[in-house]
This record gives C-alpha cells, structure tokens and sequence, in this order.
C-alpha cells in the first residue's frame, strides 16, 4: 500500500512534537524515519498506527483516508520497542491474538495453520509453546513481527526494532529482516536513530529534526547532497569545523588547514569534512597525530589534534605516523553551509596548492 | 509549512487505548454518587444555622472538649508509636531470628481486625478485671480502660501499623554502605544511628506519624468500648456527632463534623509542608 | 547498652537479642493479646455456649444482613474501582492528580462522618427526607443506608491496589492489541485483566473485609433495629452493652476470623502477584 502523510501537525501542549509533516512511500518501499531522540520521529509512527491522535493533516493510506480511524480498524501491523509481547500468553497465543479477537474469527484449525506458518517464517518453529520471558532477545523480536504479520498488515511499522539486541545479533537480524520484506513486499516503515541501520535497511531515509523532516532521499544521495548542515552532520561521519568564506574560498583559521573553494557570499559558515577528506603529511605542521587507529578496515586512520579540535583524519599514501608526531592537514573537499543561507560541494583550491 | 497546508485535514483526537470516556464516565458517577455529592452535603449544612450559629456550636464546651480530645490523643498516640513502629521496623528488617514472619504478619492485625472488635478486645484486656488492666492496677495504681489513657491505648493499636509499614520500605531500601561508611570514619555506632540513619528515615517517619494521626482522629469503633465517653472528659468527637445526629441536630453535627475535616487537612497539609522543607534541605 | 557502641553496622548479640525482645514484647502486648483476648472470652463458657450464641435469630439475621450489604457494595466498588484504575492508568487527561486524591478521599475521613453525610441527605431533616417520607422510601434506617455508607468507606480499596499494578504494566501491551484489532473489552479481559489479576483479588478481598467489619459508618445510619438493620459489628455492641458477654464475644470473634482469613489470603496472593512479576524482571 501507498502511504501519503500531508501536512501533519502534533503539539503536546505548548511544544509541537510536528511541525507539519509531509511524505509519501511508494508501495512495497522500505523507508526509515531517522533522527536523535526528540525529533518526532516515534510520534510520526504512532499517528500512521492510529495510537497518537493528531491537531492538522492527513494520514492515507492505499488512498483511504484515516482520519479519525481508531488503530483497532486501520489494519497496519506494528512491532514495538521492547516488543510489547503479551507476558502471561504463549508465543503461539500471542501470534493469534490478532486472528482471535476478529469479529469474524477464523476455524481453530485455521489459527494453528496460520500461526505456525507465521513461525516457520521467523524462523522460530520450537518456540510455540514458551512465554515471552523464556524468549532471547532476538525471539522475541521475530515473535513480535510474527504476530504484527498475522494480521495481514497493509503496512508495517518498526518502532527501534534492534535497540534491545546485542550488537552482535543485530546485523545478522538486520539481513534477515531485509531480506523477509523484499521476499513480502509489504510496504514498511522503521524508526530508528542509527544511521548504519537506516542505510542498510531503508530503500529511502527521511532525517527528522525537531518535528520536521529536513530530506527524504536514498542513503547515497544524503551522503553526495546533504540538504541541510543538520543532515550533513547527523548522517554519515563528518567532524564539524567552523569557517569563513572570503572571495569564494572557505578559510580555517585558527585551525591550522588547507582553505577550499566554496562558492558561497562571504561571511561565517560552517563546513562537514569527512575523516578521509582529512589527509594528514608529515612535516611540521601545526597538527599533532594523538593516537593511531588499529583497525582491519581502515588501517591509514588516524586522531589528529588541530588547534584545540580532535578529529579523525586519513594518513596520506605511504605515510606511517607515531603517537605525538607532528602533522600537516589538508582538506580534499567538504561540504559547506554559509549562515547566511546556502551550501555547496567544496573543492580543494588547487592541486598545487594541496601539495 | 504555509498556513493552508497547516489547516489540512481536521482534528483527530485519537486515543491510543480505547475505553477512555466509558471508564471515565464511570468514575466520575461512582466518585460523585457516593463521595463528592454527600461531602457536599457536610459543606452546605452548617451553614443553615448562619455564621453565629456555627461559631456558637464551636465555641460550646462540650464540642471544644470532644474536639480537643480526638486531636490530642490522636497526636498523643501517634508520637508514642513513632519509637514502638521503628524499633518493629527495624527488628523485621535488619534482624533474622525465629518467627520473624510471624511477628511480620502480626503487624497488620489491626489492618485486620474490625473496629468493633478491636474495641471491645482492647477493653476486656484493659478492664480491671482484665489480663493487662488486673496487674497494672494492682501494681501500679494505673487504670487504663474508661479513661483518656484507654483512648490513647486504642489509637496506639489502630495506628501503630501505618508507622511501620511506612518505615519498613525506607529501612529496607537504605543502603547499609552508607552506615558503613560513617564507622570507617570513627563514628560510634550511637552517632552513626543519630547522624545518618535517623535523619534518612525522618521523612518516612513524619508520614507514619500524619497517616496514623488521620485514622486515628476519626475513629470509632475501637474507642467507644474502652473510652467510658462521660461528656467533657472521655468524650470523643465522633461519637458526639452520633450524640448530635441522634438528637436530630443535624446542622451542629455537621458542624462539628466539618471542623474535624477542616482542621485535620490543615494539620495534615503543615506536616506535609514541613517534609517538602526537608526533602529541599536534602536535595 | 554500653555494647552498641561498636564499630560496625552490626549490632552485638546482646544489642539484637534486647531489640528482637522488646519487638516481640510490644507485638504480644498490643497486637497478639487483644486477639487472644476475644477469642478466650469468646470460648470462657465453652464453644458450644458460642455457637449457641452465633445460632440465636438475631445473630444470624445480622450474619445475613452482613453478607447481603457486602454482596450489594463489593461488585459495585469492583466495577467503579476498575474502571477509575483503568482510565488512570491507561490514558492522559488534565485533572488526573486531582482525580487520584479524590478516590482516596474516603481513607481520611472518619466513618462517622461517612455515615452523617447520608443522614444529612436523606434522614428525617436530610435534604431529600421529606420527599422520600411522602412516597414512603426509607434511606436511613434501611438497607439502602446501610449500603451507602458501605459504599463510602470501602470506595478506594479497589482503585488503589489495582491501580499501582496497572500504571506499573504500562501501556505497550494494550496499544499493541490495538493494533492487533481487539477492542476495548477485548483488550481489557484479554490483556489487561490477566496482568492483574492477584491484585485486583486482593483488593476485593480488603474491600470485602472492610464491608463486613465496617462499624462507625454503619453505626450512624443503622437505627439499630434488632434482626432488621443490624449487622454483625453492630451486634456485637448491642450484645455488649447488655452484658451478653458471651454472644457479643463469640461474633467478634467470628470477625476476627473472617480478618485473619483476609489478612492470610493477602499474603498469598501478594506473594502470588510478586512471583508472577519477578519472573519478568
């Protein structure tokens, strides 16, 4: 099903959680609601769900509006938090409570076909019969969505689905959970604030500051054209330096770095450099190389002191740093955001300048 | 967003959990049937007598009397179970021997036992003829039942079980490092109790105190029995609203039953703002 | 005492002898041998002589008159306790401190009072007296009082030992049989209900115990009428002061009873309700 959202405002008393939210998922699209906590995000998912009411917009869903359509009539699944699995139920018990409490409730044999479909399908056949507390942390996650999916949903929510999972379990689930929606197809819709979940899960990601959704765009896309400096430094790794644009050219000082071209008016701004647009020479630079990282992926990352900022940063070709060494850095590009309104890709100055 | 994308749609007031305007429509009747439209009843009473009238009912002996003898030996009985309740307190919680749950449960019989009960028990063991009211006199001189130290006696037992369960959780609660701490810093075991211990527990304290001296001013059943209720000397305040309502003065009783109100929310809401005053002193 | 001045957070074995003494010294004198007492000046004669007491008609038209009051209030409280818990616990609407004050309202006010305030409505001079005199209907002096001011004493019991459980639960589970499609009633017997059950049992049993040993409220609007409107407490005192000693000891003891059953049935169910949500944490 096609979800549009138009406009849609929520204020809890003085405070808007929404501040006029618009968005529109394609059917069978896989979208991720990512912000810090705070942004609204969760309030935007419990108003597609029916459990928030709101004070403006419209929420349709397959183009039916659900205005003022309670959550028990809307027919879209949802996975909780912390799972909300019923306690004193059995793991099969909760599968069909969705199934038992219709008006219309299907023949027993029914239920029991239908729920052990549902498991074999998570992948939990052997847990039918326990209680949630006798579930990990990952069952009960797929026995939540079990019993979301039980219900035939026309749309799926995930409210932070792998916040309560191990770090090593969650990228394993994270897969599987990918690859369950492809093999579905039901359009679905996940809230979280973990960027590498968002990118690995979402066919496109909406990035939600204070209530609003600032773009909605696929992970490569958020990362090449950041449309705000909030995006530009909440998605992706990018240290954050302050800078001023004289002629074209964005200049760091005090901080001891290379300048780069920013078409942008004059006047302070800000810059996102990534850690390898971060290059660092030897030489006596004003930089100081605080610690070198020790990593399979990445074996050239260094922390580099500049002036009284610590970042990451990149060691340039061949060259091997030691702890306390002096530096020089240079920058191979940016993105920069005048304050006075307006960004841009921004180029180093010149080859020969850089080197 | 722009003022018409801002007005799209209506309202949708959805409440997450249904059931909201029944459940709260039921409380509301339940609360106003049977609490708040009879209290109102008390409010609006007194009031046919004018204001000289009530005043003239308050200032009457007999009512001052009974007044003043619910209140002090309420207070009276709550502050002498003040040291009974922590020391059981502190005995369930920090001590293990045999029948310790035995004398746990034990605390909550006069949670259990009816009024009525409690009155006429405490007045056979008072008696002079009784197990505890025998020996006393004979040793001691001391009557107990029929007098103002009956009353204090029977309230001691209704409200010596709200001081302890307030106390208990507190104590139970408290971290022992703390107490450890205070040794290791050459406090004695005396100063470690006054200094932090006591002070920790102040709080739950004052609330035992005001939640004994509520139940205790009100009570009923298990002081008629024991209080012998000669007008001006054992006669306590409730019992001369019965007096008042059976002689169908119906405005002084009411009288006498809002200044038993109003004067125990009063106390009550001081000793609450005493406690605010030490928990700021705390924080 | 010279010995409690030690070092330690442990007291000496002579310091924690005297205080489980004094402890147990306490609770004998001002909580076991009351108890004692009603149940020896209960049996003095003999527990034929107490049963013969219980076995009169007036005794057992009270014993009747008891239960009849405790089954009209108990499911009324039940039902108005559960359904103020469940809209406490479960939504948001301003008002809801004020809301939870006044439920408790009840637990400070003196039974006697409970008692008036009916008096002052519906008795002879009540606001309402009149009226009721004209088309005959008796409030004060009848069941009907009786029961009103059962209502007003027992009113919190309910609301305040399930509401605690209820807001402790949250409300993850009913928004996810929302979502699920259960409705209201739904979500309550399937969901909610089960959560709290030992509580809410619990409760009802306090109420219950409550209603039937109520006294000073009942006292009030009763009128005392022998085998008509007097219930067990207020038997109890009627017998008493006509110094039958031996019937008025042998229905308190029978409350005291029906108090230690409520106290033991507490126990467990609370030790019941604290097993099932242990095993959660």
């Amino acid at each position: 099903m096609t979800v549009e959202v138009q406009g849609i405002v929520r204020r809890f008393g003085a405070t808007a959680a929404l501040e006029g939210v618009s968005l529109s998922v394609r059917e069978g699209e896989f979208i991720a609601l990512l912000g810090p906590s705070g942004s609204g995000k969760t309030t935007l998912l419990r108003i597609l769900a029916g459990l928030e009411g709101t004070d403006a917009g419209v929420v349709r869903v397959g183009g039916r509006d659900l205005t003022g359509v309670p959550a028990r009539e809307r027919g879209i699944g949802m996975v909780f938090q912390n799972y909300a699995l019923f306690r004193h139920m059995t793991v099969f018990d909760n599968i069909a409570f969705g199934l038992r409490v219709r008006a219309q409730k299907p023949h027993h044999s029914e239920i029991a076909t239908r729920v052990r479909r549902l498991l074999e399908l998570v992948q939990v056949p052997e847990l039918e019969t326990r209680y949630p507390e006798q579930c990990s942390g990952g069952q009960r996650q797929r026995v939540a969505l079990a019993r979301a999916l039980a219900i035939e949903p026309r749309l799926l929510l995930l409210d932070e689905p792998f916040s309560a999972l191990d770090a090593l379990v969650r990228k394993d689930v994270r897969r599987w959970l990918r690859g369950l929606h492809d093999g579905l197809g039901i359009t679905s819709v996940l809230v979280t604030h973990d960027q590498e979940e968002a990118m690995e899960l979402a066919d496109r990601i909406a990035v939600m500051e204070r209530g609003r959704i600032v773009q909605f765009d696929t992970a490569e896309t958020l990362l090449r054209a950041p449309a705000t400096a909030f995006v530009a430094g909440f998605v992706g790794e990018a240290a954050r330096l302050p800078c001023t644009v004289r002629g074209g050219v964005a200049h760091f000082d005090p901080l001891p770095m290379t300048p780069l071209r920013a078409a942008l008016p004059d006047g302070p701004a800000t810059a996102f450099v990534r850690p390898h647009d971060i290059v660092a020479r030897s030489g006596d630079g004003a930089a100081k190389v605080r610690l070198v990282r020790q990593e399979d992926q990445a074996p050239n990352r260094l922390v580099v002191q500049a002036g009284d900022v610590v970042l990451d940063a990149t060691s340039g070709p061949g060259e091997v740093f030691a702890r306390g060494q002096a530096c020089r850095l240079t920058l191979r590009g940016g993105h920069v955001f005048s304050a006075a309104g307006g960004s841009t890709r921004a180029q180093p100055l010149a080859a020969a300048m850089a080197s | 967003m722009s003022a018409t994308t801002l007005s799209l749609g209506r309202p949708s007031p959805i409440a997450a959990i249904p059931g909201f305007r029944l459940t709260l429509g039921i409380t509301l009747a339940w609360l106003g049937g049977v609490v708040l439209i009879p209290l109102a009843a008390l409010a609006l009473r007194p009031w046919e007598l004018g204001l000289g009238g009530v005043l003239a009912v308050l200032a009457d002996a007999r009512v001052l009397a009974a007044l003043q003898l619910s209140f002090g030996a309420a207070a009276m009985a709550a502050l002498l179970d003040l040291p009974l309740g922590l020391l059981l307190a502190w005995v369930i919680v920090r001590l293990r021997f045999p029948g310790r749950s035995a004398l746990d449960a034990a605390l909550d019989l006069p949670f259990a036992l009816p009024t009525a009960v409690a009155g006429i028990a405490l007045t056979a063991l008072t008696a002079p003829n009784g197990w505890l009211g025998a020996p006393l006199e004979a040793m001691f001189g001391w009557k107990i039942a029929f007098t103002q130290a009956g009353i204090v006696f029977a309230l001691m037992f209704t409200g010596l079980p709200f001081i302890v369960r307030t106390v208990e959780p507190v104590l139970r609660d408290m971290a022992r490092d703390a107490e450890e701490a205070a040794a290791t810093l050459g406090a004695s075991r005396m100063q470690t109790l006054g200094r932090v211990v006591l002070p920790a527990l102040l709080p739950a304290l004052l609330t035992g105190f005001s939640l004994a001296f509520a139940r205790s001013v009100g009570e009923y059943g298990s002081v008629i029995f024991i209080a012998g209720n000669l007008p001006m000397l054992t006669e306590i305040a409730p019992l001369l609203i019965v007096v008042k309502l059976e002689q169908f003065d119906y405005a002084g009783a009411a009288v006498v039953g809002m200044a038993m109100l109003l004067l125990s929310f009063a106390l009550l809401f001081g000793i609450n703002q005493v406690q605010q005053l030490l928990r700021r002193g705390r924080a | 005492m010279s010995a409690a001045f030690r070092p330690a957070n442990q007291d000496s074995a002579l310091v924690r002898w005297l205080l489980v003494g004094a402890a147990v010294l306490v609770a004998v004198v001002m909580l076991v041998l009351p108890l004692a007492a009603v149940l020896a000046e209960a049996l003095r004669r003999g527990l034929g002589v107490a049963l013969a007491a219980i076995a009169e008609p007036d005794t057992m038209a009270a014993i009747r008159l008891t239960l009849l009051v405790a089954v009209l209030t108990v499911p009324l409280n039940l039902v108005g306790g559960v359904a103020a818990a469940w809209c406490i616990a479960k939504h948001d609407f301003p008002g809801k401190r004020l809301l939870v004050t006044l439920i408790e309202l009840p637990f400070a006010v003196s039974p006697v009072i409970a008692g008036m305030v009916f008096v002052l409505m519906f008795g002879a001079q009540g606001w309402f007296g009149p009226w009721l005199q004209a088309r005959d209907i008796q409030v004060v002096f009848a069941l009907p009082g009786l029961v009103l001011a059962t209502l007003f004493v027992t009113f919190p019991f309910v609301a305040r030992t399930v509401l605690p459980l209820m807001q402790e639960q949250g409300r993850a589970e009913e928004e996810a049989a929302a979502t699920l499609g259960a409705s209201g009633v739904q979500t309550f017997l399937r969901v909610t209900l089960p959560n709290v059950k030992w509580g809410l049992l619990a409760g009802v049993l306090l109420c219950n115990a409550r209603a039937m040993g109520e006294f000073g409220a009942v006292s009030v609007v009763s009128g005392h009428i022998r085998g008509e409107t007097n219930t067990m407490p207020l038997h109890v005192e009627i017998l008493y002061n006509e110094y039958q000693f031996a019937g008025a000891f042998a229905v308190a003891a029978l409350l005291a009873v029906l108090g230690l059953v409520t106290l033991a049935a507490k126990t467990l169910l609370e030790r019941l309700a604290g097993r099932s949500t242990g095993a959660r944490a």
